[in-house]
């Protein structure tokens, strides 16, 4: 069965996909892909279901092998990736040959976000548990017999049911851009009735800054103090979904990630809309977020024309190239070669023609 | 965001896509009951814009697929069952209480922490093992890890604080005591309970569905075991054969 070979699995390489929904209620977390945008994308680009299984790799130091030839590719953060040593672009579909080496090194910079995802045809194949493979650490589930990925896992690619060209691109404008100044549109609730006027105004007023005690259970912040009514930030738990932002007694918001527990003992003054969600979870210790306040029926507006532009998503191709093809003659330890190649090869992936041969090339930009 | 000063249970927004019906602000029987009541009806409705129920101590929190439902249509539907499910928990008060049995193997290795405990209560272990064991205790929900139950009802003769210092490794099945609270680590874990036994029955196993072997709502009852019957008991868990028990009790 062809696998991806864990030769380095950096600090937290883990299999996720959208996540086990319909057993909270026993107290298992929903998981899943932190950045469920770039995995969606991920897997649309190599033809599989939206719910594939990809590897998350969190923040890089990884290298993995393949088995076998594959179609893949990399989204999410910019984790300089590449293949054999040659940098490889992101969103988009490339295709790999047995025994080549994909590495994944540190985010390319502050704004280049912290988990990229590793998405390959056929989907990652390890065993449902409770109808998801996503890895829980915590709770030991799914994935790789519960775990990150550790040195030689080989973990199973499933059948190629859909094959897909490479060089598909994920069309610049649904390309999303992590970092910067951060704005993330909340819906207030469900305990926003815990702060009054003047600390809603501090919460939706400042700026606050992503703390390094983040991880994949929630995205801690540091700012401004917001109390509240009476300092009862504890309340008697209820059930808590991924986006909630909880306040505890320091006043220092948390906003729950995909690995969050169930249910929370916190006052939560709002919850993320889904469309900006991964934008936290990409955001690097040290970013900067500001909450802006929308209602839930605008937050369910943009969630679902988030939906359906992945379900009417068109790729750019290299087919649908401008077409302008540029001719050179080269003369190689006195051979002469004659190359023609396809103008938008810039762009990433695409064909040259070299003596009516035709291959497949990987044009890197230089300077 | 609160719809105003309305009664409970109030239907508050938790996100572009979830409800939380709040039946009250306390760890209560009366209030928890309300909420599985409202869980089930809620179950058995089979609207299909339901993706996830989360029942906790004191409100229902509904997750609906937002491309089949909306905020609005969703608070209408809960509504509309709120009174089915009153008229449900009225029912349910005739209605036995399951109270599932797990066998405990009290002291010894696997429950260090007794003697502490009774010491801390100015009893005896026995005496110890006779009250945590004399009171069936309410699943008022699962939560914090996987088929963790909160329970509630321990007497608070038997209440003994947390360790100063956490074990870092708490064995599986652990029964321990925190204060006035019970409950049973279902895996491995760092933890502060004092640990008074240990039970062989699997809290979670996601191989299984449901993948715990009582629902919220329901009660525990320890019954004591010697080590050498909890051992046999644990190859029968382990080779899958063995049955939890359920009794039904009038309330």
């Amino acid at each position: 069965m062809a696998a991806i070979r864990a030769i380095s699995p950096g600090p937290l390489s883990t299999v996720q996909d959208l996540g086990r929904p319909g057993y909270q209620r026993f107290g298992v977390s929903v998981s899943g892909a932190a950045d469920r945008y770039a995995l969606r994308l991920g897997n649309l680009l190599v033809g599989n279901d939206q719910r594939g299984a990809a590897i998350e790799v969190t923040i890089g130091g990884a290298e993995f092998e393949f088995t076998d030839a594959v179609t893949f590719a990399i989204t999410g953060a910019n984790l300089s990736p590449s293949l054999n040593g040659t940098p490889i672009p992101l969103w988009e579909s490339l295709h790999a040959v047995a025994g080549d080496h994909l590495s994944l090194a540190s985010p390319a910079g502050p704004d280049a976000g912290l988990r990229a995802y590793v998405n390959v045809s056929g989907g990652i194949d390890t065993p449902q548990m409770l109808g998801s493979r996503s890895t829980h650490v915590g709770a030991k589930l799914g994935g790789v017999d519960g775990r990150a990925l550790a040195l030689d896992d080989e973990v199973p690619i499933g059948p190629l049911t859909n094959p897909v060209p490479p060089g598909r691109r994920i069309p610049v404008d649904l390309i999303p851009r992590y970092g910067g100044e951060i704005v993330a549109r909340v819906v207030p609730g469900p305990q926003d009735d815990k702060f009054d006027q003047d600390a809603t105004d501090l919460f939706y007023g400042s700026t606050f800054t992503v703390s390094d005690k983040s991880d994949r259970m929630g995205c801690r912040l540091e700012g401004p103090q917001v109390p509240a009514i009476d300092d009862a930030h504890d309340i008697v738990s209820d059930g808590v979904v991924t986006g909630a932002i909880q306040v505890p007694g320091n006043g220092q918001p948390i906003i729950l990630l995909a690995d969050r527990q169930t249910t929370g003992g916190y006052a939560k003054i709002g919850v993320i809309a889904s469309v900006d969600l991964a934008l936290v979870a990409q955001a690097s210790p040290g970013a900067q977020i500001h909450f802006e306040q929308i209602t839930v029926d605008e937050a369910a507006v943009l969630a679902r024309d988030r939906m359906a532009t992945l379900r009417d998503i068109i790729f750019d191709t290299p087919d649908e190239s401008s077409g302008e093809r540029w001719q050179y003659d080269i003369r190689i330890d006195g051979a002469d070669y004659q190359v023609d190649v396809d103008a938008d090869a810039l762009k990433g992936h695409s064909t040259a023609v070299v003596n009516g041969i035709e291959y497949d090339v990987q044009v890197v930009p230089g300077e | 965001m609160t719809t105003g000063n309305q009664p409970v249970p109030r239907i508050l927004t938790c996100g572009e896509d979830a409800l939380v019906v709040e039946f009250g602000n306390a760890v209560d029987p009366d209030i928890n009951d309300q909420v599985y009541a409202l869980a089930e009806a809620v179950g058995s409705a089979n609207n299909e814009s339901v993706i996830e129920l989360a029942p906790t101590y004191r409100s229902l929190l509904v997750q609906y697929d937002i491309e089949q439902s909306t905020a609005a249509d969703m608070t209408t539907f809960l509504s509309d069952l709120i009174g089915t499910a009153d008229a449900t928990q009225n029912k349910n008060d005739n209605a036995p209480r399951r109270i599932y049995e797990l066998p405990v193997a009290y002291g010894g290795k696997q429950g260090e922490d007794l003697q502490d405990v009774a010491e801390h209560a100015g009893i005896s272990a026995d005496e110890v093992v006779a009250i945590h064991s004399g009171t069936d205790y309410r699943v008022f929900m699962l939560g914090f890890a996987p088929g963790f139950p909160y329970l509630g009802g321990m007497d608070e003769r038997i209440a003994t604080p947390r360790l100063a210092s956490p074990r870092v490794r708490v064995p599986a099945g652990s029964v321990g005591i925190a204060e006035t609270q019970t409950g049973v680590y279902p895996m491995v874990s760092p933890g502060g309970w004092r640990l008074i036994g240990n039970t062989p029955v699997s809290l979670f196993d996601p191989n299984l569905e449901p993948p715990v072997p009582f629902l919220p709502g329901s009660f525990i009852r320890f019954v004591p075991v010697s080590a050498e019957q909890a051992a046999e008991f644990a190859s029968k868990v382990a080779d899958g054969s063995y049955v939890v028990q359920m009794t039904e009790q009038g309330s």
